[in-house]
């Protein structure tokens, strides 16, 4: 495909990365083989919450195979894993933060928990071992519900968390919304649950260590969305080694969707290993071991109310959530349902004030942390589940409510701490409405009750904040790392482009999109640009890809490097046509003296750069390629309107979604194609919070439930409709490129439409009230409990 | 210990001896090195490992290695023939039918059997045809746009 006027952004050009993907030739951390490598299994908790009263692995350590075997006593020096986000409690005091040991030391926290390290010659011999290994337990209580761990008399996890207890923050003005309630004409109250997920990306998590005994320096393959982030934390915060000893490489990686931006122990109790046993490790979990230990998303309880004046407009807002942490802090755990949650509350409207209240909470599960939306889906749920309510409640029509509270003037200070730049809501939910056709419910709905089906309408307006930044306000705000993106251009001497960007692809396609900006910006063809990512040893660095961030930030830094590249090809391209640098236009990838013919390409720049015979050698440096640093000034925030159709067979409480519509403004957009593929992926991940998934453990035991594809429900291709998209445009006003992010906003937007949609359509039955996910047992049982009270 | 087997794979002769309990899958990543054909789950459904069998899509995880003796294997690696894509590949690359690529060779390759075995079928056979195949990135709806594409090229 060739080049237009605006070049290759905003045309739908087909992956450069397909090709190895769809003839196997991908090469994902597990299908890297080392020489001499050996195997590893580790030895997980059968229980919930136990001390550990010895163990013995003399048994195992004699099986067949075995090359090693080490439990937590002997990571002496090792430091546990750490938090990257510290958040302060309303009293002052910093969160607890109780050590998170790579390998268990005297007690275990959740199923799962990693007690041991068994590492064989085969991945059979290792499993085979691990079951030898004996450990004498002694069985706690467990507690894995976040308000019942804050409840006095809980099973005590840690002893540096007294009562559980993380932190309890706050955010908003309190006085301005208790103010607002009492001269409220009518205020809706509501609780939700916002249920616990498991990720699941479908390449489960692997990690591939090596310690190279010439240089002392270790090799680390591992399945992650950012490896300079694993590398900082896991050399500088726990192995204690210098970081250039340390090459962290995230090939190929099959989705991450949060899980696997952490920093975990596995990986990091084999790059401590590999030296010990002089051999590279390998390690891939069975599926079995993601449901149990992989980073879970969600999991909150709320409380909120709204304050309205007569005509529906929003006067204020209180929510009060309780949110889990699970059995250790994992990476960026703290932030999620605070500064990625409270802030958010505004949602797209204008409600004057707001106050949140947020608990945190240990419990005897896995860790929760970022999962796709992280915060933003709960903080929508909430909004726009509770605008819903509101409407309903005061006879207003549910677009209506929404159009009545917009915020329309920019940039908007909201009451929560956050300044949306641009947007258009009135744009995005006329959009969607023209999707969903909106106009021809009546008559669908009439058709649907004539065959005995309930059918409802749901919306859901929402909006997110991408690109987590600026940096400083981050620090201030607890944050333990920086928030910039790098990107480096090299220029080779025949012309063709190198992009080293610190982003990392899972998925989302960047080896195509960044190729495209850059093969724009140059005027050269797209083919001449490779892009390379995802290894510390070549990308000088990077904070990964996570939060819908890698267009605004990493795309931008990149930006920032092909200025620089174009102001140095015009200075040598001023010396090659004598004349004035100011003179030197560049465009379509030619460098021209202004108002006349004379010019030089891209490529003669290039050449000359690297072959200096004639050129400014006192003046500029041989070479062309530059390297930029792009610290945000601001979050992006993308925002849009979602309109869920369902429609409800009442004697089995299925649920089926006939239509779902979303019209979504990401900013400008690269590549149109990938965009909607992003949104697609959102959606269902959304759909199936709202229909289909749930983390459960047993309440007695801490049992994880649901630790399989026979007991968690995946979305299915027979689970979900063929979506309708379309997009609106207000350039983001933030970055160069007026991109906001899109990787998120299916997963953010769809849960309230869809459960909205629900709600309405069993409106006719009496039901007031569900929770996620609606499934046929509880929509059924919903239904009964209506017809029971009626 | 060892058992020896035998069977084509991809067009080509193989003979191992293997330990008994090697999965079909395993002997195919490890022995033979096709790393194309990937683990996703340890129950039989994520459909990450499907290949052809004797021509059927069978989820490799779910066989031992022995059950294949003599039998006829293609996995990713032996669809593209001179170095173009098979028409479902093709398809899968134009409609944009993956993302991270994990689920992909799974996915192709059960689309290939499922319209061998429906030719004709509409969104929704193609929707309950590719229950047995998970995939966390697309949603599916590039995925149903790209078997129809691929099924229409492949009737050509
Ligand atoms: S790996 Fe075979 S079905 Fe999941
Ligand atoms: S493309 Fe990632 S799981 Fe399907």
């Amino acid at each position: 495909m060739g080049a237009n006027e605006s070049g290759y952004i905003g045309q739908s050009l087909r992956r450069k990365e397909d090709r190895r993907f769809l003839t196997g030739a991908g090469q994902y951390t597990d299908d890297v083989t080392l020489p001499h490598q050996t195997h590893a299994y580790f030895v997980r908790s059968p229980h919930a919450h136990a001390k550990i009263r010895s163990i013995d692995t003399s048994k195992a350590a004699k099986a067949p195979g075995v090359v090693a075997i080490y439990t937590g006593g002997d990571l002496e020096g090792v430091g546990g894993l750490p938090c990257g986000w510290l958040i302060t409690s309303v009293d002052g005091t910093p969160m607890k933060e109780p050590p998170h040991p790579v390998l268990a030391k005297g007690k275990v926290r959740h199923v799962g928990d990693q007690v041991a390290l068994v590492v064989a010659e085969t991945r059979n011999q290792a499993k085979d071992a691990a079951e030898l290994v004996d450990v004498d337990y002694e069985v706690l209580p467990a507690v894995t519900n976040p308000v019942e761990a804050l409840a006095p008399g809980a099973p005590q996890i840690h002893d540096e968390a007294p009562g559980n207890h993380c932190y309890t923050w706050a955010l908003g003005d309190k006085g301005a919304v208790d103010a607002a309630f009492a001269k409220a004409a009518h205020v809706t109250k509501l609780d939700l649950v916002n249920n616990r997920l498991i990720p699941n990306a479908i390449e489960p998590r692997a990690a591939l260590a090596s310690h190279s005994a010439s240089d002392d320096s270790y090799t680390l393959y591992v399945t992650s969305q950012n490896p300079h982030v694993e590398r900082l934390l896991m050399a500088a915060f726990v192995l204690g080694l210098p970081e250039h000893k340390l090459r962290v490489i995230a090939p190929d990686v099959g989705g991450g969707f949060g899980s696997k931006i952490y920093l975990y122990a596995e990986e990091t109790a084999l790059v401590w290993a590999s030296k010990r046993v002089g051999r590279p490790i390998k390690w891939v979990a069975e599926r079995s071991e993601s449901f149990l230990t992989d980073a879970h998303g969600r999991d909150h309880v709320t409380h909120a109310e709204l304050a309205l004046d007569k005509d529906g407009r929003f006067l204020a807002m209180r929510v009060n959530t309780t949110a889990a942490m699970g059995a250790y802090l994992s990476t960026f755990a703290s932030c999620i349902p605070t500064i990625l949650y409270a802030t958010l509350l505004a949602g797209q409207y204008t409600t004057p004030a707001i106050h949140c209240e947020v608990k945190a909470a240990f419990t005897n599960t896995a860790p929760v942390d970022a999962y796709r939306g992280a915060g933003r889906p709960e903080a929508t749920y909430v909004v726009e589940r509770i605008v819903r309510e509101a409407a309903v409640e005061m006879g207003i029509a549910q677009d209506e409510i929404r159009r009545r509270n917009f915020i329309r003037t920019f940039p908007y200070q909201t009451p929560v701490a956050l300044m949306y730049d641009t947007g258009n809501y009135d744009q995005t939910l006329d959009g969607a409405s023209e999707l969903a056709d909106v106009k021809g419910f009546t008559a669908r709905k009439a058709e649907a009750a004539k065959r005995g089906k309930l059918r409802g309408l749901g919306y859901s307006s929402y909006i997110e904040a991408c690109g987590l930044a600026p940096s400083n306000i981050a620090g201030a705000l607890g944050a333990r790392a920086g928030l910039f993106e790098a990107g480096q251009v090299r220029v080779n001497p025949t012309g063709s482009v190198t992009v080293f960007t610190g982003s990392h692809s899972h998925g989302q396609g960047h080896e195509t999109t960044f190729a495209q900006i850059v093969a724009t910006r140059l005027g050269i063809p797209v083919d001449n640009v490779d892009v390379v990512h995802g290894d510390t040893g070549r990308v000088a660095f990077g904070m990964g890809t996570y939060g819908s961030r890698s267009l605004a930030v990493g795309g931008t830094a990149i930006v920032k490097a092909l200025d620089k590249i174009v102001g140095k090809g015009r200075k040598i391209a001023a010396h090659l046509l004598e004349a004035a640098e100011s003179d030197i236009e560049f465009k379509d990838g030619k460098f021209t003296v202004a108002g006349t013919d004379r010019s030089k390409t891209f490529g003669e720049i290039a050449l000359t750069a690297y072959v200096p015979h004639n050129y400014p050698l006192d003046k500029l440096e041989p070479g062309l390629d530059e390297t930029a640093f792009y610290d945000p000034t601001n979050f992006t925030f993308p925002a849009g309107t979602h309109i869920c159709e369902v429609e409800i067979d009442p004697d089995t409480g299925v649920v089926e979604v006939v239509r779902f519509s979303a019209c979504d403004d990401f900013g400008n957009i690269v590549n149109p194609m990938i965009v909607e593929g992003q949104v697609h992926g959102g959606l269902t991940q959304g759909i199936g919070q709202a229909l289909l998934e749930a983390c459960v453990y047993d309440p007695e035991s801490g049992q994880l439930l649901t630790g399989s594809y026979m007991d968690y429900a995946m979305p299915r291709a027979d689970d979900v409709p063929s979506y309708q998209v379309s997009t609106r445009v207000t350039p983001c006003t933030v970055n160069p490129l007026g991109t906001k992010g899109c990787g998120e906003a299916g997963a953010i937007g769809s849960p309230p439409a869809l459960i909205n949609a629900v709600l309405d359509a069993l409106a006719p039955v009496g039901v007031t009230h569900l929770d996620m996910p609606a499934t046929p047992h509880r929509v059924w049982q919903a239904i009964q409990s209506a017809k029971a009270a009626a | 210990m060892g058992i020896a087997i035998s069977m084509t794979v991809n067009g080509a002769a193989v003979s191992a001896e293997i330990d008994p309990r090697t999965l079909l899958v395993d002997f195919l990543r490890v022995n033979l090195g096709l790393t194309g054909t990937h683990v996703g789950c340890d129950t039989a459904q994520c459909g990450a490992c499907t290949i052809h069998l004797d021509g059927r899509a069978v989820k490799a995880c779910n066989l031992l290695a022995l059950q294949a003796n003599g039998a006829k294997v293609t996995t990713i690696e032996g669809l593209a023939g001179n170095g173009d894509l098979h028409p479902m590949q093709a398809a899968f690359k134009e409609c944009h039918g993956l993302q991270c690529g994990f689920c992909t060779p799974g996915m192709v390759m059960s689309a290939i059997d499922l319209v061998q075995r429906h030719p004709g079928a509409d969104e929704a056979t193609i929707r309950a045809q590719l229950e047995g195949n998970l995939c966390r990135c697309t949603g599916y709806h590039n995925i149903v746009k790209a078997v129809q594409q691929g099924a229409a090229a492949m009737s050509r």
